[in-house]
């Protein structure tokens, strides 16, 4: 694969697993948010909202220290996968994946809000748990606001760039994401290739971005 | 069958609300009561509080032998384990299922071999067979009130909650309404609570009323004896005078919007022109409901007017009440002359029929 096309498979890999795992963690804590009341939810709001207005180095800084070798967290991956975790490929999906989940869990949880709660009332008072409810009446109900989220979340997946050099490193053909790459043809001077990838990586994220607004455009009608 | 309810809650003065308690103990036998008040007395608290979509500050709710909430013990059941069914104000069947989903959802936790039958059981017994495949969005406004109440009897209720259920239904499906839920009353051996600030609905429905203001029930009991015996004078103000006859329909002409009614008032029977009643049959007996101040008095005979035998009159505020033998009450603006006989005049746009016998 030549440096143009595998920095860009290998970013829309990683936002594509990202958007799956920042779904599955972003629904469940906007469902939380917009449902549920316990102390602490406003520490756990801004918690989540952090991501978004961190320099993308000190997140990286972070994660770097939650997921070294020498950390817990790093341990335990490193038992259980034979590898560690930081400077690999799946270090950056970890890195796009808390990049993505504050747009998401915005998103998701305007949109569990914006439904009537009168229908979980019901749903409750025919016996349906908390689960059933979620899968077959907010989930459906809140399908378009949920589904641009995920949109805008893959979308910012694709173009993380700090949190990522910092985690999973600058590696060619190994973690060097588009976002990355793109950097790296500017500073050695190959404009050509910034040029191409930059092209491709702007024409994805206006498809992305034109798809969920009109997503969410017809939400709002 | 029997809900005993005792509950009261105070709601914090906040920024959008004034600070609001409740406070109110009565219990509903099977039949229906009927929570009458006007906005914001707490009826419809009344009933989340019962549902278990709130909790009480204290109290205890109890239908038939279980405890659904009590303070003292610390028993606050889910509404999934409350065996209360719930029909909102609001449409609320799931706009993304068809009518048939609606009621296979409530079915879901019956098994599995019994799901299919209940569900079509209920289809049947609403007249839904033909909507079943539609979106609620794609049937009438008295279909998806028929599929809000037949999902909710689907899970077999030992009480059903109605909050305003009549609210933004058109005339003729206001009386289907009725019909439905004076059926289920025969048919079902549960209370019926329903919430309401329409006297019509009150009176044509409720077997026991419950009066709501600011938060208290300030009396309770059968319609009737509400009607005519008000406990103060704010329940006077609020229930005004309502008169409620029998009738039998001779004739019904929807071209000209009129009807001919045959109504009997104390043995005397007599006849009179009504409006069009849609969603009746010549023969059918019904009960009408006209107001005290809807109604004229006359010294002779006239259209639409019955001959009555005045009893008593009483000095009011601003108008006179007369007490006719048998229960008829008519308020007059001014004093009338005292008339050899009387004869009342009940403009046909003021009988209205709300339910069958």
């Amino acid at each position: 694969m030549s440096s143009f096309t595998f920095p860009l498979l290998l970013s829309l890999k990683i936002a594509g697993i990202s958007t799956v795992f920042s779904l599955v963690a972003g629904l469940w804590l906007a469902w939380l948010l917009a449902n549920r009341a316990f102390p602490g939810k406003e520490l756990l709001d801004a918690v989540v909202t952090l991501p978004l207005i961190f320099p993308p180095t000190v997140l990286g800084y972070y994660l770097l220290v939650l997921l070294s070798r020498t950390s817990p967290l790093g341990h335990v991956y490193e038992s259980v996968f034979g590898v560690p975790l930081v400077f690999t490929w799946p270090a950056a999906v970890v890195a796009a994946t808390i990049h993505a989940i504050p747009l998401l869990v915005k998103s998701a949880r305007a949109g569990f809000e914006q439904t009537d709660p009168v229908f979980a009332r019901t749903a409750r008072s025919l016996g349906a748990n908390e689960w059933r409810i979620f899968w077959r009446v907010t989930l459906p109900l809140a399908r378009r606001a949920v589904m641009a989220a995920g949109v805008i979340a893959f979308a910012r997946s694709l173009g993380d760039f700090g949190a990522t050099l910092m985690i999973a490193g600058d590696i060619p053909f190994r973690t060097q994401t588009a976002a990355i790459a793109i950097y790296d043809a500017v500073e050695s001077n190959q404009t050509r290739l910034a040029a191409a990838l930059t092209l491709v990586l702007s024409a994805v994220t206006l498809a992305i971005v034109y798809t969920a607004n009109r997503i969410e455009h017809r939400h709002a009608r | 069958m029997k809900l005993e309810t005792r509950v009261s809650k105070v709601l914090p003065h906040g920024d959008d609300a004034a600070g609001f308690s409740l406070d109110v103990e009565f219990s509903a036998d099977a039949g229906i009561t009927v929570l009458f008040g006007p906005s914001g007395a707490g009826k419809t608290l009344t009933l989340d509080l019962i549902a278990g979509f709130a909790r009480p500050d204290s109290g205890r709710v109890l239908l038939n032998d279980v405890l659904l909430f009590d303070a003292a013990a610390k028993v606050h059941l889910k509404p999934q384990g409350r065996d209360c069914g719930y029909v909102s104000q609001r449409d609320s069947l799931f706009p993304h299922m068809t009518i048939r989903q609606n009621l296979a959802f409530a079915a879901e936790r019956r098994p599995r071999l019994e799901r299919h039958r209940r569900v079509q059981e209920m289809i049947d017994r609403f007249h839904l067979a033909d909507v079943a495949g539609r979106l609620p969005s794609a049937v009438s406004g008295g279909q998806r009130q028929r599929c809000s109440i037949a999902r909710a009897l689907i899970t077999a209720p030992k009480a059903l909650l109605l909050d305003e259920p009549a609210t933004g239904l058109d005339a003729p499906l206001r009386a289907e309404l009725f019909q439905v839920l004076l059926e289920l009353r025969k048919e079902l051996d549960i209370p019926l609570l329903y919430v309401t600030h329409d006297l019509d609905e009150a009176v044509v429905l409720g077997d026991q009323m419950l009066i709501y203001d600011a938060g208290r029930i300030v009396q309770a009991g059968e319609p009737q004896t509400v009607l005519s015996r008000p406990a103060t004078a704010k329940v006077a103000a609020m229930v005004g005078h309502t008169n409620i006859l029998d009738a039998e329909i001779l004739a019904l002409d929807p071209g000209r919007d009129t009807s001919r009614l045959r109504i009997s008032i104390n043995g005397a029977a007599g006849e009179l022109r009504g409006p069009y009643l849609p969603g009746q049959l010549i023969g059918d007996r019904v009960r009408i409901v006209t107001r005290a101040d809807e109604l004229r008095v006359h010294g002779a005979p006239g259209e639409n007017r019955l001959p009555a035998v005045l009893e008593e009159s009483v000095e009011r505020a601003r108008m006179m009440e007369l007490r006719f033998r048998g229960g008829l009450v008519v308020l007059a603006s001014r004093r009338p002359r005292d008339f050899r006989e009387w004869f009342i005049e009940f403009p046909p746009e003021g009988l209205r029929v709300l339910g069958a016998l």
